[in-house]
């Protein structure tokens, strides 16, 4: 029982770190960047998503769809002023800029909302026990391992089924020759950074409401692991993504449950040493990259 | 990482540059008398903070009002830690390089404590931090640092006494921050007392400061039964915890020492703090003269009741000013000396100090009954 209910848990912040991920792996499909702002687009999302619903005293759902576009806007700002000048310039500098937009956007929100950690409202969505089985289940975890489905399946529709997805497809696979074929590319790598940023959105309110309280530095942690959860899956690849995180927040969970609860980030990050030595493509990576 | 490292170094170039300026810096003998004051005005643990800054500034208008310091003004310089041990050596190291500082009030948190009292006794800076529990912080501060509350392994063996005698505890799960001075201090007094008392502990868990989800950990402790739960952590924290431990069924009290006590508490923990204790330095249902005072114009100012925090940094400004005052010169080892004969009734009771410069005082336990602190009993050393 406790086994389940552990598995439970870990399900509900792996779905939380899947849908972060996800925005890493598109990014870095489209223009091979890790975009290492992600983690603070998530933190700006929860942030919109406490406005509407402290301020604007919105429902759960409109809340949610203000942080998702929020969020969306947030990323795209930054890929308009900080990455596509540095489109063609070395890999290192994009990287750089991209450590100093996740400084810049924690700071900017220090600045504006200070650093006291500002509590999530209760009545967002409130919680329900439910009993199953000897299982005492949040219902709150059900739901956010619900919506994280629902969006990846909206996800995998878009990048699948629709035309945009197939132009997205296609500058990642290569940039100029899907130029040669009509396709805009800038407006191509803006929707991914508006979809990515748009996930991370909500990944921040299911987060704050989830945990209840939110801060400008909440970004840095599940950014690092929602980083290493889509390179353990294979960078580049969605559905890798999604088991990355899966697999991450069920290491994490149970390496505090049977391991221990001081080394549970050690074994988390371990994960991602042994990868790169094992698999350096990831889980569901096929072709082996060049050497860096 | 990165932040943290440029802050190491920031604050060691800053500490360089003080040494090398030490030889030439000559005591104010005239103009307003300056003390540094360092606390957590943002971040973590901000109400804590806030209440000690009003504290502060209400016995800045008191002393000025009452002619000063033998005649001179004296000026409170207020600094943000955030609560954060680098920040702290940061902004101290400000505070006697660039504002010439002739005492320091804080900081509030053991951590930050015990990151700057070092560089104070290297600076011959007196320090008093009103709330920085932890032993370390004399300890390894040095001889100019002083503290003005009880030390974590008394409070961990009230807490642990109250457990056992009051409560009728009979096993108990401990559940603490392993980054965190004042969690690790407090969580290790605990066992050891609460052993030494008969009892035992079922399960220790730990978390890494900043995390927000605690479920794996007390999924685990759910199934050992434990009688009372130890959470010696700050405010923010224990309420988050709190919800999480209810939200799986877990409904035994919780326990917690000073860190608790913020009326952030409850915006955070809501309903699930109910019926828990948590041991403290003052209580607000106290009816001593000088406290009944300071809770007036207290209120009369900010129009806030005053918390334990306002009257700790309140006291220990109050201490230094009184040192300051005795001494009559604003010279580090004057200051020192006067300190360590301190023998003065403040807010929250007569304080004199130990050979290791902590004082002696007593503790109260409170139990959170309806959203308020309330007083249950006092334990004295």
């Amino acid at each position: 029982m406790d086994f389940l209910q552990q598995a439970i848990n870990g399900l509900s912040l792996g779905f939380v770190y899947a849908i972060i991920a996800i925005g890493y792996t598109m990014v870095y499909g489209i223009i091979g960047l890790i975009n290492f702002a992600h983690g603070d687009v998530f933190m700006v999302g929860a942030y919109f998503g406490f406005f509407a619903s402290t301020n604007l005293h919105l429902g759960f759902i409109p809340s949610l769809l203000i942080a998702m576009g929020g969020a969306a806007l947030c990323g795209v700002i930054v890929e308009k002023i900080a990455y596509k000048p540095l489109r063609n310039s070395p890999k290192l500098s994009i990287l750089i800029t991209a450590i100093a937009m996740s400084v810049l956007l924690e700071n900017l929100v220090r600045l504006k909302m200070t650093t006291d950690p500002q509590t999530y409202p209760e009545t967002l969505l409130p919680q329900k026990i439910i009993h199953f089985a000897g299982l005492s289940i949040d219902n709150r975890q059900i739901i956010i391992i619900l919506i994280s489905i629902l969006l990846v399946i909206i996800l995998q529709f878009i990048v699948f089924k629709t035309k945009t997805g197939k132009a997205m497809r296609a500058a990642s696979f290569d940039k100029d020759a899907a130029a040669l074929m009509g396709i805009n590319v800038n407006s191509i790598i803006s929707i991914t950074f508006a979809i990515g940023s748009a996930l991370a959105g909500a990944g921040g309110v299911l987060f704050g409401i989830l945990y209840s309280s939110i801060d400008p530095y909440m970004g840095i942690m599940p950014g690092l692991k929602a980083f290493v959860a889509a390179v353990l899956g294979g960078i580049g690849i969605i559905p890798g993504a999604l088991l990355g995180g899966l697999i991450m927040g069920l290491v994490e969970t149970f390496s505090k449950v049977y391991i221990s609860s001081s080394y549970s980030d050690a074994i988390a990050f371990s994960i991602l040493i042994i990868i790169l030595i094992v698999k350096p493509s990831g889980l569901l990576g096929k072709k082996t990259r060049e050497k860096v | 990482m990165f932040k943290k490292k440029i802050s190491v170094i920031l604050s060691m170039a800053m500490a360089v540059g003080l040494l090398a300026g030490c030889g030439t810096k000559a005591a104010d003998e005239t103009g307003d008398i300056k003390i540094g004051v360092v606390l957590p005005l943002t971040g973590a643990v901000s109400s804590f903070g806030k209440s000690g800054q009003n504290g502060i500034k209400l016995l800045e208008d008191q002393v000025n009002k009452a002619g000063g310091i033998n005649g001179r003004n004296v000026k409170f310089f207020f600094e943000d830690d955030e609560g954060k041990p680098d920040v702290a050596t940061t902004v101290g190291t400000k505070l006697i390089s660039n504002d010439k500082v002739v005492a320091i009030v804080g900081p509030l948190t053991s951590g930050s404590a015990i990151a700057l009292g070092p560089i104070a006794t290297q600076s011959k800076i007196p320090m008093i931090t009103g709330t920085g529990t932890n032993p370390d912080v004399t300890t390894k501060g040095g001889e100019y640092v002083f503290r003005a509350c009880f030390i974590d392994p008394f409070q961990g063996t009230v807490v642990a006494k109250f457990a056992a005698e009051d409560l009728k505890a009979k096993t108990a799960a401990i559940l603490y921050d392993n980054g965190n001075d004042y969690s690790k201090g407090l969580a290790e007094f605990f066992e050891k007392s609460f052993v030494a008392a008969g009892g035992k502990i079922v399960a220790k868990e730990t978390y890494a400061t900043n995390d927000k989800d605690f479920k794996a950990q007390l999924t685990k402790i759910k199934p050992t039964k434990p009688d009372v739960i130890l959470l010696p952590d700050y405010y923010s924290t224990v309420g988050n915890i709190a919800k999480q431990a209810r939200a799986i069924d877990i409904t035994v009290p919780l326990l917690g020492g000073d860190g608790w006590d913020s009326a952030d508490l409850f915006k955070v923990g809501g309903t699930a703090v109910e019926g828990c204790y948590l041991s403290d330095h003052y209580s607000a249902q106290d009816t001593a003269t000088l406290a009944v005072a300071f809770r007036k114009e207290y209120k009369a100012k900010y129009n806030l009741e005053a918390d334990a925090m306002a009257v700790l940094n309140y006291d220990a400004a109050k201490i230094m000013v009184e040192a300051i005052k005795a001494a009559g010169k604003t010279d580090g080892p004057s200051i020192v000396a006067a300190l360590a004969k301190t023998n003065i009734e403040v807010v929250s009771g007569k304080i004199t100090f130990d050979k290791n410069r902590d004082a002696i005082k007593g503790a109260v336990i409170l139990k959170i009954e309806n959203g308020k602190f309330n007083f249950v009993k006092k334990l004295v050393p």
